[in-house]
């Protein structure tokens, strides 16, 4: 589904990525932990067509499509989602209007009619059931407003309505105590299916507890220098970052 | 050296105009007295402090005649009519015309006629309230109005009546040679009364330029509650010099609400005077501006006595090479203690090649007061866009939702549902 060769990518000249590589199938669940300023987020949003970075080298094929050459629009019309580590605020956009324009931008793309009326709003209420999302919010301006645990769950609900094919969850736990990270852990489990790709970001390893996944990677210094099972994860968080800093030599 | 000042050439033409209209609706000594006060200010320029990013003398330079009557057909202005089943009264080239008006079956104690039979039928309002509060000898284009007006609307509601139904004037005008117009419009809602206003500004079938000099004066009497609206949305031959002058009196509410959203020149002048305790006002405005639109607002909210609130809101889109000047003014004068007065002004421009001017100015005499201003100016935010477009839109619709989330703000000020719905349709189309 997703193979990324090579990449590199800077920021205001300033080199992050020093060279991924990953393959990710379809039904596949990966972790990418590493320590603060390793790439984490640069790779998040190199994936979703930030423009503030500049990609310098490598390749991104995702469902035999060149990724890097699209608009970030339409990679999420083939499916690539990215939820926010921090969740844009929208004031006067309603997530109801919000959510419309977007699913119906993406079915136009597909060549498909705008989703009637009916099915939306019945999907909106199975799906926000999903996150356990108050019915309120979701009538609410996008983001206007939220704690930060309401943001997150916002994002795996807009996830859930527009049904992607890879999700990236961008450090999806930061800021949610034990209880949200159960809802939205378990709002992702059961969006999953053999035919979608989850990409878990996070810097700790407790919501692998929960989103189990099928590979750990390491991200260091802007390259992937370890990939292992789900034990890796647990590894990590008793060693710390440090052991992998002496392994590598880095 | 002797200075030689030279004669303002562009202020004797429009004094020719003056000398050569007949019937206005003041004569004698107060006429000449504002003719007068037009000719010692004269058509400003933008060396005047208030005009500055106006050029307003450099309009009126060509060759304009004062308008004559003009033969509209019901037709032509059915699609001005914004509210089903309101009270509608048309201002065709400046002039009340009672055969497009829809004014049957007002109800008991609402008035709403030309203001020339006004001044006949009801002179003792018409002598109390005409030209008392639109001051001649701080703005010539107040002078100009008052030397030059024969007609417009007059509205009273009486006292303790509360009309429910809205009331619409709609100013509509049409020219084949430059024209200037000015329409006098006078509301006057007593103590205890209620009343929507809604004032429309608009063009239609015209080859050549419009000047609208519009004043219109509204006495909110005690304890009295005026909701009024200004849609101005004239084409490219529309240059409109809209004064509003509200006087309120103690523990009424006023709240006004101004959508600039077309023509070539758009001045308001706002100035709401609150004259007695326990008042509220409200003050909203949006404008978009495009293409070489100048849309310069000024208001004024004169603070006169204790214990009121003001709260004005302006927000403003700039596209192409448009320029919009925002300068609001807030007096708190040594009485009025416990005044909470808010002012806020925030722009979005989307050009490099628009301008804005952005003004707040505070002058505060009295020691036990709430007051701020807030201003703002910038671009849309690039990370809201990226964040709609991971979601699937277009960057077009995103900035497009973008803009509309910005303007809501003021259009959800609006509590006419039919007009809201009116102006938001509006803007849609301005933003396709």
């Amino acid at each position: 589904m997703l193979s990324i060769k090579n990449l590199h990518a800077s920021i205001g000249g300033k080199e992050i990525l020093k060279g991924i590589n990953l393959e990710i199938k379809a039904g596949e669940v990966h972790a990418i932990m590493g320590p603060n300023g390793s790439g984490k987020s640069t790779l998040s949003a190199v994936l979703a067509g930030r423009e503030d970075y500049e990609v310098t080298e490598g390749e991104v094929i995702f469902n035999e499509k060149n990724l890097l050459e699209l608009s970030p629009e339409d990679r999420a019309r083939e499916g690539v989602f990215l939820a926010f580590q921090y969740p844009i605020e929208i004031p006067g956009v309603s997530n109801v209007n919000f959510l419309k324009t977007a699913i119906n931008e993406i079915r136009a793309y597909k060549g498909l009619d705008p989703m009637d009326a009916k099915d939306f709003l019945a999907r909106m209420k199975e799906k926000q059931k999903l996150v356990e999302l108050d019915v309120k919010l979701a009538n609410r301006s996008v983001n206007e407003g939220f704690s930060g645990g309401e943001k997150k769950r916002n994002e795996i609900f807009q996830m859930a309505m527009l049904e992607p094919k890879l999700a990236i969850l961008d450090e999806t736990d930061s800021g949610l105590d034990i209880d949200a990270l159960r809802i939205v852990s378990n709002g992702v489990n059961k969006l999953k299916n053999k035919d979608n790709a989850t990409i878990v970001v996070t810097h700790y390893q407790r919501l692998l507890d929960y989103i189990v996944p099928d590979f750990v990677h390491v991200l260091y210094n802007g390259r992937i220098v370890k990939t292992g099972p789900k034990e890796l994860a647990l590894e990590l968080e008793e060693k710390g970052y440090d052991f992998i800093k002496e392994e590598t030599g880095a | 050296m002797e200075t030689i000042i030279k004669p303002n050439t562009i202020t004797e033409k429009v004094l020719k105009l003056i000398e050569s209209n007949f019937s206005t609706l003041i004569e004698g000594s107060e006429k000449d007295n504002a003719i007068k006060a037009f000719v010692s200010q004269g058509v400003p320029s933008r060396k005047h402090e208030e005009y500055k990013y106006v050029n307003v003398d450099q309009i009126l330079k060509d060759d304009f005649v004062l308008a004559t009557q003009k033969n509209i057909s019901k037709e032509q202005i059915e699609h001005l009519k914004i509210l089903k089943g309101a009270f509608i009264a048309v201002i065709v080239n400046g002039v009340f015309n009672e055969e497009l008006s829809q004014l049957n079956n007002l109800p008991k104690g609402l008035i709403i006629s030309s203001i020339s039979s006004a001044a006949e039928n009801n002179k003792l309002i018409f002598e109390k309230h005409y030209s008392r509060y639109a001051e001649i000898n701080t703005d010539s284009f107040v002078a100009l109005n008052t030397s030059l007006a024969k007609s417009g609307v007059f509205i009273n509601v009486e006292k303790s009546v509360i009309v429910e139904t809205p009331i619409h004037i709609i100013h509509v005008s049409s020219a084949n040679e430059n024209i200037i117009i000015n329409p006098r419009n006078l509301i006057v809602v007593d103590e205890n009364a209620q009343a929507k206003i809604i004032e429309s500004y608009e063009t239609i079938d015209s080859s050549s330029k419009i000047f609208n000099n519009a004043l219109t004066e509204i006495v909110v009497c005690e304890n009295s509650i005026v909701d009024h609206y200004k849609i101005q949305d004239e084409n490219e031959f529309g240059y409109l010099l809209n004064t509003t002058q509200v006087v309120q009196q103690k523990k009424s509410l006023f709240s006004t609400h101004t959508f600039t959203l077309s023509g070539s020149l758009v001045r308001n002048n706002l100035n709401i005077v609150l004259d007695g305790e326990h008042i509220e006002t409200h003050l909203n405005g949006l404008y978009l501006t495009n293409g070489n639109q100048v849309v310069d607002t000024h208001t004024v909210v004169d603070h006169r006595k204790p214990n009121c609130n003001s709260n004005e809101l302006y927000k403003g889109i700039i596209e192409g090479k448009s320029s919009a000047t925002f300068n609001g003014k807030i007096f708190v004068r040594k009485d009025a203690q416990k005044t909470n007065a808010f002012q806020s002004n925030k722009n979005i421009l989307l050009s490099d090649d628009g301008t804005i001017n952005t003004k707040p100015q505070l002058e505060i005499y009295a020691d036990d007061v709430k007051c701020s201003h807030g201003t703002s100016t910038g671009k849309l935010d690039a990370d809201k866009i990226f964040y709609l477009r991971a979601r699937g839109l277009s960057e077009a619709s995103a900035k497009k939702l973008l803009m509309h989330a910005f303007a809501s703000e003021v259009v959800n000020t609006i509590k006419i549902e039919a007009l809201r719905e009116y102006v938001e349709e509006k803007i849609t189309k301005r933003f396709e």
